[in-house]
């Protein structure tokens, strides 16, 4: 064995208002041990934003929960280190991360439909934000906060607005109601979950523009989780990849797209269509799906699905790839594919589908 | 909301103008008559044919039918055998049997009957709606185990073998408890109240075990909703997220469902008030069916469908306060 295997050498920005070390969070249960976030290792500074990206299952929304503090620790094992503000929050007492939620992290979710209480006013909803986290404040003032942050985030008439049901708004509104409510602490740090997903595509991108002018005027630390490329490209500074409850690739948001290394990252660029290619080109799509989280593949978790796997020998299936150097700075990446094979492979099958071009 | 209203109030007096001629139609399918009953077993067919005369039983039962909704609306006089009764409105008839009013039957059996639900669903609704949320809320731990093991011991339990039991042993062996009986509550309270409790308990228990697995699975669901985990996200206390936001949720279907069996109960608790002689309103009209007794059974049938009928168009009204996004119309 030549091959070294030393840990990630991935480098946390130590300024960074966000700082996540080898977290891992694993729920066992009756069928086995499930290992929904297996050694990730990121940061995000004030006014940048990561992107998050991985298919369902791959372990990015369980760790933007945790976080938040949001597994039951009964029932969730989670280990590594999770530093908002310099406070590492894995381990801290619920009571003490409830001060943290909402106020200094917040959260918009996929849905806003289903993620906004039913019974009760939107107004009243991002009201009671506000006020958990001013006891102070009257219930006149949270409300008048209430009105002026839905006013911020582009709702029409917000006073008539506040006194709506969330049914009573179209989904673009709800979405925006929800990064009110999210903003109403002016949070350091907003987690948004698929934020997009659940619109019109002409809606999405006013979402998106929404959220980036508020990260300017609140200068707001932004991990943007999706399974969509287009969005990334949009709006993150730099990218995490991740499969498997692992990070297969990170990297600038330009090396990420402009020059992939791995054939995951690979199979979600030439699975979305691209409005400057050929019309006529087909998508790629990533065959098969996502692994259990169970019972992970031995050697690189990816190799069911990859093309290539076993290019390198063996490699693929006895050896779990570390994350490494891509050769560029910041540019990291785990996989057994030599250099010149990625180089090689890219040009030549990769480049020309989907947004890869 | 007033079209709703007038709307539901249409269609409920057509169920019941429907429930009071079938009710009508199946007395005189059945092939027997009040008069043989009544009568016994060595009666001239003359002597039946006197005795039917003075129900009211000779006449053709459209006739029959139309004087009963008169008597309801604007009264009737009723000729029983040369004996002239004035019956005011709301006219029910008179017993077969007792030759009393209805009217005075059901008045006398009714409030006990309400007695007994009203007690019992205060029981059902704190005990088994409790116990069925905070067996959510610790989902998996003995707590949860010995509620839902409890619960469905309880619901396994049948009225009258719980009755049996608790009258067993905190009526006839140790005296604890005083022979279960009806004094009004205007009257004496507390008489009342003591000699309530063991139905109570009964219907009560027996009731809180549904209610107590209905409001676990309903809590676990809501505690599963994005709306929940949203207002943990906002920094709420738990105790907050539960009470304002996953309880709020949770509860309607089971005001819902409340409300229907209150309707249902109301009609009458037959086993109940069978099991601890208490003549409520189930208990009428069981013996009404027995005896042929059509005036009671008309009567006791009738009420029964006017509560459920109500309790849902209320239950339907209470939905839209409750759940903003139903609206009536």
């Amino acid at each position: 064995m030549t091959t070294s295997t030393s840990p990630a050498e991935v480098t946390v920005d130590p300024d960074a208002y966000l700082q996540v070390r080898d977290l891992k969070v694993q729920f066992p249960t009756e069928d086995g041990l499930v290992r929904a976030v297996d050694g990730v290792t990121f940061s995000v500074r004030r006014g940048q934003t990561l992107g998050i990206v991985g298919e369902s299952g791959s372990g990015k929304s369980v760790t933007s929960m945790s976080i938040l503090g949001l597994h039951n620790p009964a029932r969730t094992k989670i280990s590594g280190e999770i530093s908002i503000g310099g406070t590492n929050i894995v381990g801290m007492k619920e009571e003490q991360i409830q001060r943290l939620r909402g106020k200094d992290v917040a959260m918009i979710f996929q849905d806003p439909l289903s993620a906004l209480h039913p019974y009760y006013k939107v107004g009243v909803q991002i009201a009671e934000a506000y006020k958990v986290h001013h006891p102070k404040a009257s219930k006149k003032e949270a409300m008048t906060r209430a009105v002026d942050m839905l006013d911020r985030v582009g709702i029409p008439e917000p006073q008539r607005r506040a006194n709506q049901y969330p049914h009573e708004f179209s989904g673009g509104m709800r979405q925006r109601a929800m990064i009110a409510m999210a903003l109403v602490n002016d949070p350091a740090l907003l987690i948004a979950d698929e934020p997009t997903t659940a619109l019109d595509v002409t809606v999405q991108a006013q979402i998106l523009e929404l959220l980036e002018d508020l990260q300017e005027e609140f200068h707001s630390a932004i991990i943007m989780i999706t399974h969509d490329l287009g969005v990334i490209s949009q709006v993150a500074d730099d990218v995490l990849v991740m499969y498997g409850g692992r990070p297969v690739e990170t990297g600038s948001v330009e090396q990420i797209m402009k020059r992939p290394q791995h054939p995951y990252t690979w199979g979600l660029l030439a699975s979305v269509p691209s409005l400057h290619g050929d019309a006529g080109a087909d998508l790629v799509p990533i065959k098969g799906n996502p692994p259990s989280l169970i019972n992970l593949p031995t050697g690189c978790a990816f190799n069911p699905r990859c093309r290539y796997a076993g290019t390198n020998g063996n490699l693929s299936f006895t050896e779990r790839p570390e994350l490494r150097s891509a050769g560029e700075a910041g540019h990291m990446l785990a996989c057994h594919l030599s250099a010149e094979n990625r180089q090689r492979i890219y040009a030549e099958d990769i480049a020309h589908a989907g947004v890869a071009q | 909301m007033f079209r709703f209203l007038i709307k539901r109030l249409l269609l409920a007096s057509t169920t019941l103008v429907a429930i009071s001629i079938v009710t009508f139609l199946l007395f005189f399918a059945v092939p027997s008559s009040p008069a043989w009953v009544m009568c016994g077993r060595n009666c001239s067919p003359e002597r039946i044919a006197q005795v039917e005369q003075s129900l009211g039983l000779d006449q053709p039962i459209t006739k029959q039918y139309t004087d009963f909704v008169q008597g309801i609306f604007v009264g009737r006089t009723i000729d029983d055998a040369g004996t002239i009764r004035e019956c005011e409105a709301p006219c029910l008839g008179y017993s077969f049997r007792s030759k009393e009013p209805v009217t005075d039957t059901i008045t006398r059996s009714l409030p006990i009957t309400v007695s007994i639900v009203g007690g019992a669903m205060v029981i059902f609704l704190t005990v088994g709606v409790g116990l069925g949320m905070l067996a959510a809320l610790k989902k998996g731990t003995v707590f949860d185990r010995v509620a839902i093991g409890a619960s469905v011991g309880f619901a396994s339990t049948q009225t009258y073998t719980l009755g049996g039991v608790l009258l067993l042993v905190l009526v006839y062996s140790t005296g604890l408890l005083p022979n279960p009986h009806y004094t009004p509550i205007t009257e004496n309270p507390l008489d009342w109240a003591s000699g309530m409790l063991l139905p109570w308990i009964t219907l009560g228990l027996i009731n809180s075990a549904m209610y107590a697995r209905l409001s676990r699975a309903q809590m676990i669901e809501t505690l599963q909703e994005d709306f929940v985990r949203t207002a943990r996200a906002k920094g709420l206390s738990p105790g907050v997220v539960n009470r304002r936001h996953a309880l709020r949720a949770a509860i309607t279907p089971i005001v819902t469902i409340a409300g229907v069996d209150l309707g249902a109960y109301l009609g009458g608790v037959v086993i109940t008030e069978s099991v601890f002689s208490l003549n409520g309103i189930g208990r009428e009209a069981a013996q009404a069916v027995t005896d042929l007794n059509l005036p009671i059974v008309m009567a006791t049938v009738l009420l029964a469908a006017f509560f459920i009928v109500t309790m849902n168009i209320i239950v339907d009204m209470l939905y839209a306060v409750i759940d903003p996004r139903v609206r009536l119309g």
